[in-house]
């Protein structure tokens, strides 16, 4: 993430807000920033999101394409992610610079996607062994504001939530080759189950507590602290350490838990925005204008 | 607690206040004028005879000189005006500062104040122990004593009331938006101080008891819990402040503290697109209430 200088004096007063519940702008340990969402924005992908948690910015587009499955799991589709960290969002990403962090993310997102916990990805099957749909993920990382895991994961879910997928019936057997019929209404599509997606929960130790949501400052003052991938049926799919710093193993239970509970609230929240989006009788995009 | 939003909720802050007449503004590559017999000032450029704008911003006009002033661009230093820099570098004999400036602001080493006395000849001991003062990432509030040749800014910290600043919060908000007072340091009724640096940078702290932060004692104990709730609640209206484009002073400082108070917002509240509205709003119903 992006390194801040900061002086010792001001990272005395984090440490000791954080003792105190009351950090810098107000929030307790376990608060997020005011998140701004919006789907569908991107005309030619299938589905699409862009996320601003305060002043980080992440764009998802979703397009499926068809394909022939993979040997080992021939009933199944797949999900093919690619993250971009663009020069844009912070001086750090100049050049290759950001293709570390691109990389981890883009690792973790298949973690906590693999799980058959959190996507069936059956439903993505046209004919066993032969064709099947292989949605292709593509994040780009606008602005870098702190907490990239969690906006990012965000976004994702929300992209695949409103992802539509073309109907498509397998018409005549002509010999070897299946004939694959589209239907010619753009409007008979089908959506995925995203319900149990996971959303992601960074958790930063500072001294003696864990904080939520870090900002760049609370970032550069802790050591240590582990990133949880959380389904919407309270599972936990995946979870990383990120940070120099070593953790206790009974505080890294309790950020276990405490993570899987803020994450069955953002799942929550993220779901019920979402239908409220998707039952909006405008469709008036923003987009970047604002 | 998360706060979700959809982008089609929020609606825009109106910048300009109904009543009040639109200025000049003006985008890079719009036309200004045709007419000849203007100089043309910063920001602006001539194609055929015609003045265009180089930068987004307002056009000024002092009798035949026409200048475009930028809303959001880099601070431009004049002589006189406070400024906080944190320290990136520590060279031979000078400090080198970030200042949102176009180049690293310098501060010399016979520029400062050590301790014992101020007339205290400058050795090569000092030279090297230059990091004990000031070290990287430091927060230094200054004064601009002299630009150099090529623009930067030459600081100096020769006052009892500059120096290495200690525990608090610093908020980096357009340059454009600070306005030149009488005196940048306040301290404000409820508890907190406030340096307004010119160059954008905002540092609230808790209200120092002795006199003078010229020193460089740093003071790290615990903020009492009320002090980091004013601390808190500041810098959440000056960055509400800053959003919506309005001037940063003492006094709209105090007006939008005072109106989140009386309308009971709790701090973590004034994040949230719609109260950073409502209280700029409130802040510009107050001076409209003044002005009459």
């Amino acid at each position: 993430m992006a390194e801040i200088l900061l002086s010792e004096a001001e990272k005395a007063f984090i440490h000791h807000g954080v003792q105190d519940d009351l950090r810098c702008d107000g929030r307790t340990r376990l608060d997020y920033r005011p998140i701004i969402l919006e789907t569908g924005l991107v005309s030619n992908a299938s589905g699409s999101a862009r996320l601003r948690l305060a002043n980080s910015d992440i764009l998802v587009g979703v397009k499926v394409e068809l394909a022939s499955p993979s040997p080992d799991k021939p009933q199944e589709g797949r999900l093919e992610f690619f993250v971009d960290c663009s020069a844009n969002a912070t001086p750090e990403f100049e050049g290759r610079g950001g293709e570390d962090l691109a990389n981890e993310i883009c690792r973790f997102l298949q973690r906590s996607y693999a799980s058959g916990d959190t996507i069936n990805l059956a439903e993505l099957s046209i004919l066993s062994g032969q064709q099947c749909w292989v949605l292709y993920v593509d994040i780009l990382i606008l602005e870098c504001g702190g907490n990239l895991y969690d906006a990012t994961f965000m976004a994702v879910k929300s992209a695949l939530y409103a992802t539509q997928i073309p109907s498509i019936k397998v018409a005549t057997m002509d010999g070897d080759q299946p004939e694959l019929e589209l239907s010619d209404d753009p409007y008979d599509t089908k959506r995925l189950n995203t319900e149990n997606l996971p959303c992601v929960v960074t958790l930063m130790k500072i001294g003696n507590h864990y904080l939520v949501d870090p900002t760049p400052e609370e970032e550069c003052c802790s050591s240590s602290g582990i990133v949880v991938a959380v389904s919407g049926n309270k599972k936990i799919t995946a979870v990383r350490k990120i940070g120099s710093g070593s953790l206790h193993p009974d505080s890294l239970v309790s950020m276990l838990k405490t993570g899987s509970d803020v994450g069955a609230k953002v799942n929550k929240t993220l779901m019920i925005k979402l239908l409220e989006e998707k039952n909006l009788e405008k469709s008036q995009k923003v987009g970047f204008m604002r | 607690m998360v706060d979700i939003r959809l982008a089609s909720e929020i609606s825009p802050f109106h910048i300009v206040a109904d009543s009040t007449e639109p200025k000049h503004l003006v985008t890079p590559g719009s036309l200004i004028t045709k007419e000849t017999g203007f100089m043309r000032g910063h920001g602006t450029y001539m194609q055929d005879d015609c003045l265009y704008s180089s930068v987004a911003g307002v056009v000024e006009r002092v009798n035949q000189l026409i200048s475009v002033r930028p809303l959001k661009s880099r601070y431009h230093g004049e002589i006189g005006d406070v400024v906080i820099g944190r320290v990136t570098e520590v060279s031979q004999k000078r400090w080198k500062l970030d200042t949102n400036a176009r180049l690293d602001s310098v501060l010399l080493l016979q520029s400062v104040n050590l301790p014992g006395g101020e007339l205290r000849r400058r050795s090569a001991e000092d030279e090297l122990a230059m990091r004990q003062y000031l070290k990287e990432g430091d927060l230094v509030s200054a004064e601009v004593q002299n630009i150099f040749n090529d623009g930067a800014l030459s600081l100096h910290t020769r006052s009892m009331k500059y120096g290495k600043l200690s525990q608090g919060c610093l908020i980096k908000v357009s340059p454009s938006l600070i306005r030149r007072q009488k005196t940048h340091f306040h301290n404000l009724p409820c508890g907190a101080s406030i340096i307004m640096g010119n160059n954008g940078f905002v540092w609230i702290c808790p209200t120092l008891h002795e006199d003078g932060a010229g020193g460089f004692v740093q003071n790290l104990e615990t903020v009492p819990h009320a002090d980091r709730q004013a601390i808190s609640r500041l810098r959440n209206c000056v960055t509400a402040l800053a959003q919506c484009k309005m001037m940063i002073y003492d006094t709209s400082i105090m007006h939008a503290y005072d109106a989140s108070i009386n309308a009971g917002f709790e701090i973590k509240e004034l994040l949230l697109p719609d109260k950073i509205k409502e209280i700029a709003l409130m802040v510009r119903k107050q001076f409209e209430m003044e002005k009459e």
